[in-house]
């Protein structure tokens, strides 16, 4: 070993610690920022120490590389608003994942026929799950921006499609091991796992998608992990696997937030049965106007705030957080109540109401403010469905039955702010809105928040 | 790979793991879509296999090619990812510092 191969092992030793070190600073929001730049850190001494041992000739490729990946980064972390995070978070997914595909197919060009058949097998892991979540990343982000429809795309024998093209990858797979002088098999295997991608989440509803987003979180560290194995490079494999167990993690409590298995998010295609399975329960939505909303908020005490996805789509984060300094500061208790999977990604309703500047301390989650409902006067329901509906907890034939749900039917009044009187998303009726302490306010969340807040000033 | 390296690196996978596990199930749910997109951009470490594709010697042209869509992909992941990481955290705050504009009053 030469000088200079010490020196990139001793920075990728570095990024290493840093990167657990980042991560670890994660537990509060008052370390994560500093731990983030131990990890960009860590990140600029590993691209140094490459750059500088690993016996670089060509730089064209790279200097162009790092230029322009720097300049659409760099405008991705300008420009795109905290709305659409979801979105950026799934492309970046696929942006990852492409280069831990990409750099398998560059080793099998390379080195096919001189690797053993561990290495092999590991290359073959890498190639397939950076090229399945590539496809499979584009596709959910795609259904997150509105590109492609949210509703589960599904059709008949589905699952043994699906099936089908899984055991044909991974016979290729087996063959590549065995002889990677056929070339064909491995070009196969890639081209079936970009397909497979597409495949595994066109079914997947909307609603589905923190689960998702977790998985191809998870994936798309394990194809890193991967490539660290194929390079034997420990770097790779710390923080692939720190990514993909991050990533296994989220997906775990997801599901859990659910009720539900992996194996239900992925091939059980929930939203499409639901859509036939609805009764509808006959009983009467209570509508309310916009002074006797503001009337009942600012007489309360205690004010609770349920959001959604539709404040996502609304856009009214900022509202209601004028909203809620209006209350305070006429002596009203207020706090937000975050069920785990509002929201398309895992935290995503905290990130909008941190944007708008409302204090984390005023954010709760589901197991804090459950037995805080009986005592509040009022919670303002906006754009959340599915994660108060009293259906999950009582009746056991429900399709979210034992799902654990934001008990806000046990308060005083309920004000649910929704666009229309339509079902919403998962098309599940919810008795919450017949309930005889629920109010409707229809229309648009944002205009309707301003709305009352100009209402409450006037009170 | 050499049994003894394979060995090593599944060591390496194993406590790696262990350690993910434990150091990310202390981060809580208020930090979760910026803990993804910060484990995203450290896992875009993956750059660093892409850089020797794109500029190593004795490399076809067409692994070049690879190595430099890789580059620029894993790149974006790096800078896009801490840039984006770094401004969703600036946003959480604990209380509301009162404005200037307040206190003048």
């Amino acid at each position: 070993m030469t000088l200079s191969t010490y020196f990139m092992e001793a920075t990728y030793l570095i990024a290493s610690i840093l990167f657990v070190l980042a991560l670890k600073g994660m537990s509060h929001p008052e370390t994560a920022r500093r731990g983030m730049f131990l990890a960009e850190g860590g990140m600029l001494a590993a691209i140094i120490g490459t750059l500088i041992g690993a016996h670089i000739v060509t730089w064209v490729w790279i200097i162009a590389g790092l230029s322009i990946g720097s300049i659409i980064g760099a405008w991705m972390a300008i420009w795109v608003p905290m709305t659409a995070m979801p979105q950026r978070t799934a492309l970046s997914h696929a942006f990852g994942a492409l280069a831990a595909a990409l750099v398998g197919v560059g080793e099998f060009l390379v080195h096919a026929n001189d690797m053993p058949g561990v290495t092999r097998t590991a290359l073959g892991f890498e190639v397939m799950l950076g090229a399945l979540t590539t496809t499979g990343s584009l596709i959910a982000a795609g259904k997150l921006q509105g590109i492609i429809h949210g509703k589960p795309i599904q059709f008949k024998g589905q699952n043994i499609v699906n099936a089908l093209i899984f055991l044909t990858m991974a016979t290729c797979f087996f063959i590549f091991i065995g002889h990677p002088e056929k070339v064909a098999v491995f070009y196969i295997m890639l081209g079936l796992a970009f397909v497979f991608g597409v495949m595994l989440v066109i079914p997947i509803g909307s609603a589905d998608m923190p689960v998702v987003m977790s998985l191809l979180n998870s994936y798309a560290g394990l194809a890193a992990a991967a490539t660290g194995f194929v390079l034997g490079n420990n770097v790779l494999i710390i923080a692939g696997t720190l990514d993909g167990f991050s990533g296994f993690i989220l997906s775990v409590l997801m599901c859990k937030a659910m009720n539900r298995s992996i194996t239900n998010v992925l091939f059980g295609g929930f939203g499409a049965i639901i859509a036939e399975a609805t009764t509808d329960s006959g009983g009467v939505m209570r509508e309310i106007n916009l002074d006797d909303a503001a009337m009942q908020l600012a007489f309360a005490s205690r004010v609770i705030f349920v959001p959604g996805y539709g404040l996502a789509t609304a856009q009214a984060q900022h509202a209601v957080r004028e909203l809620a300094e209006l209350l305070e500061a006429r002596g009203v208790t207020v706090k937000y109540a975050i069920h785990p999977v509002a929201g398309r990604m895992p935290g995503h309703m905290n990130v909008l109401l941190a944007e708008a500047n409302v204090p984390y301390s005023s954010l709760y989650e589901m197991e804090q403010i459950n037995p805080e409902f009986p005592s509040t006067d009022v919670v303002v329901v906006i754009g959340a469905n599915d994660v108060v509906n009293p259906d999950a907890r009582d009746n056991p034939k429900s399709l979210i039955a034992g799902m654990p749900i934001l008990e806000v039917d046990r308060a005083k009044s309920v004000i649910v702010l929704k666009r229309g009187q339509g079902r919403g998303f998962s098309g599940l009726e919810n008795p919450l809105f017949f309930k005889s302490c629920t109010s409707m306010l229809y229309g648009d969340a944002k205009s309707s928040l301003a709305h009352l807040a100009q209402a409450v000033q006037h009170v | 790979m050499t049994p003894a390296v394979l060995i090593a690196s599944i060591y390496v996978f194993a406590l790696a793991a262990f350690l993910g596990y434990q150091v990310i199930s202390r981060v809580p749910p208020l930090l979760h879509t910026p803990l993804m997109s910060a484990t995203n951009a450290i896992s875009g470490i993956s750059l660093i296999g892409s850089l020797v594709l794109a500029g190593a010697a004795h490399y076809p042209l067409f692994a070049h090619i690879l190595g430099f869509v890789a580059v620029t992909t894993a790149t974006i992941n790096v800078v896009g990812g801490f840039g984006i990481t770094d401004r969703m955290l600036k946003m959480f705050n604990k209380r509301k510092e009162p404005k200037p504009a307040e206190v003048a009053k």
